[in-house]
């Protein structure tokens, strides 16, 4: 048995609702539950992967961690230190330590900067002196494979998507961060730019010692980079554990659904019928007790009053399902 | 790309097959830029940008000699020379109807009519600018206070609102120039908020955020340069509309007062002898129609110079 290492990023009850106009006048004020209730932690030198259906919340909880959006509620801890707790962590020392890259290439560039001068912003915001964050900036394009010298000076529209995106990756690396967050970092990219980026990410993390939250809705991309699994409904956890344990014995219907919609490789296996039948509910509105009983092909009477709470069910491994968890009413639960 | 030098290519031919075996091509470097050089550059090579451009400096230097061209007193009347027409010897664009030399006052005319066209606006530029900057930066209930109040001043007509501005004021110069002012803050604040809204929403900006900068630094660095570029054409417009507003203020009796040399005001004197001297009296009209015209055409100029956006 290994030790299990610590915990680098421990992320407990995150939550946000986003308001939004009620479509009539004078109406009730409605809440977007993007983000609820949201724990994970993530070891030192790991990767972690969130996966889920577009809107489960993915993105938003990247945006959370970063604070580019404020929580309503949830803890942050960073290195064992809690974000605006006493003598724990300033906004600008998790942002220092915590980095983020985005999914769009182009438009997380500004235009009007070389690329020497956007990687160059952040030390520079640090109070590096400029002529250091420069020479900063010119390593940095090397360790992700761009001569500084033939693409230092270049501006963002002057290079491709996959240029750009190790440009990203170079900025988010600027500060020397611990933990990097990859926001769909990949999935706009061709799949072989997409591979070597893969990569590139890869041998970064082993020589930097780096932490990863990978965010994508790729499947089989997640399971190539991550060791631990998140999957996301809703805006909620809906199991949690190793790669191994996610992919290869997922205990949540609704994992177990999404793992059945991937694309076989072999082109005489079809997938005959949809594992999941419709759009996700709307999340203004989420179902009551368990947010996947619409969907679910096991809801009972108990899935409809009672929220499943996320249950460990072995070493590592979490679900949030009535079916899993022993006495809870669930015919299959026994 | 600059050829920098020659390489050699070697061919798949044998020394015995009678064919060259290897060819010389140029080797080039790639010329780096920023994008104001790049700017620049197009703006250089747009001929009809170029053009107005010289007769905007010709315009403005002869104003700005004026006194130093050995031009007859422009306020000088001589009642037995009156509406001589354009071409007369020593008064080559004749005289106006109290025998004044009209080259003189359009030369000195044009001191005050250009200044009515850019102080304005640079004023306006400063306060509606930052307004906007602020609004559309912070956004939430400051962007609500600031873009409301403007939408009171877009109640009115720019014009109309410039009249009764000068008209509380009263008549003179200094009223007018605060009264157009006061008619193009609420437009450059509009421009400038809704740029900076779109700018601030961009990714880069959010990685900005994420880096840990302070908003200063995000605003010098990030903003700033994306949002001044349109900001500067809008204003390069609205120069030509000061001029043809402080005229009109002029030539209603709100703006520069007579003996004063001022495009508008003289288009309103000659006005009563247009069928004496049509020729004379259409003269500063023409001035003020060539004047924001070429600000106008600049304008146009720099806007497709500065999109770069591939």
């Amino acid at each position: 048995m290994n030790v299990e290492p610590r915990p680098l990023l421990n992320v407990r009850n995150l939550r946000k609702y986003f308001p939004v106009r009620s479509d009539r006048l004078m109406g009730p004020r409605l809440l977007v539950q993007a983000v609820d209730d949201v724990n994970f932690a993530i070891a030192e030198g790991e990767t972690l992967g969130i996966v889920g259906e577009s809107g489960c919340g993915k993105s938003t909880t990247a945006r959370l961690l970063m604070h580019l959006i404020a929580p309503d509620a949830g803890e942050v801890w960073l290195g064992g230190k809690r974000l605006g707790g006493p003598d724990g962590l300033t906004l600008r020392q998790l942002r220092r330590s915590m980095q983020m890259v985005f999914q769009d290439s182009y438009a997380s560039l500004n235009p009007r900067l070389s690329v020497q001068d956007s990687i160059a912003f952040s030390p520079r915001a640090h109070g590096v002196p400029a002529p250091q964050a420069i020479d900063k900036a010119r390593e940095l394009l090397a360790l992700v494979g761009l001569d500084p010298d033939q693409f230092g000076r270049r501006y963002p529209h002057e290079l491709s998507g996959g240029q750009r995106q190790r440009i990203n990756v170079a900025r988010a690396l600027a500060l020397e961060p611990k933990l990097v967050i990859l926001d769909e970092a990949v999935s706009a990219l061709d799949k072989s730019i997409e591979a070597q980026v893969l990569n590139l990410l890869m041998d970064l993390k082993r020589e930097l010692r780096l932490t990863y939250l990978f965010i994508s809705h790729d499947l089989n991309v997640v399971q190539y980079v991550s060791d631990h699994v998140l999957v996301m409904y809703l805006g909620k956890v809906v199991e949690l554990g190793t790669v191994d344990d996610i992919y290869h014995r997922p205990r949540h219907p609704y994992t177990q659904a999404l793992l059945a919609s991937r694309p076989s490789m072999d082109p005489d296996v079809k997938i005959e019928q949809s594992p999941l039948a419709g759009d996700p509910p709307n999340p203004i509105n989420p179902p009551s007790g368990c947010r996947f009983r619409t969907r679910c092909a096991f809801a009972e009477g108990v899935c409809e009053k009672v929220e499943p709470a996320l249950t460990g069910i072995g070493r590592g491994h979490a679900v949030a399902c009535h079916m899993r968890i022993p006495a809870s009413g669930h015919t299959a639960g026994r | 790309m600059k050829p920098a030098g020659t390489d050699k290519i070697m061919l798949p031919f044998g020394a015995d097959s009678g064919r060259p075996t290897a060819v010389e091509v140029p080797v080039g470097s790639v010329v780096q830029r920023t994008y104001w050089e790049n700017v620049w550059r197009r703006v250089t090579r747009d001929p009809f940008t170029v053009a107005c451009a010289l007769v905007l400096m010709a315009i403005a230097a002869a104003a700005l000699l004026a006194p130093w061209l050995g031009l007859p007193e422009p306020t000088l009347t001589d009642s037995a020379r009156r509406l001589l027409p354009v071409g007369s010897p020593g008064h080559i664009l004749g005289t106006d109807e109290l025998g004044r030399d009209m080259l003189s006052r359009i030369i000195h005319g044009g001191r005050l009519s250009l200044m009515m066209g850019i102080v304005p606006v640079l004023i306006a530029l400063m306060i509606g600018g930052s307004a906007g900057l602020i609004a559309g930066f912070v956004g939430g209930r400051v962007n609500m206070l600031i873009m409301r109040v403007t939408d009171v001043f877009y109640a009115f007509p720019s014009i109309l609102l410039a009249v009764a501005i000068a008209g509380a004021l009263g008549a003179g110069i200094g009223n007018a120039l605060l009264a157009i002012t006061i008619v193009f803050i609420p437009p450059i604040t509009r421009v400038t908020e809704s740029v900076t809204t779109q700018v601030r929403s961009m990714d880069f900006v959010e990685a900005a955020r994420a880096s840990g900068a302070g908003t200063l630094a995000i605003i010098r660095t990030h903003v700033l340069g994306n949002v001044l570029g349109p900001i500067f054409v809008y204003a390069t417009v609205l120069i030509s509309v000061s001029i043809v507003i402080s005229a009109g203020l002029s030539f209603i009796g709100l703006g520069a007062s007579p003996p004063a040399a001022e495009w508008g005001l003289m288009l309103n004197t000659l006005r009563e002898s247009i069928f004496l001297a049509p020729l004379n009296a259409i003269l500063p009209g023409f001035m003020i129609f060539i004047t924001s015209m070429c600000f106008n055409l600049i304008s146009d100029g720099l806007r497709s110079a500065m999109d770069v956006r591939l």
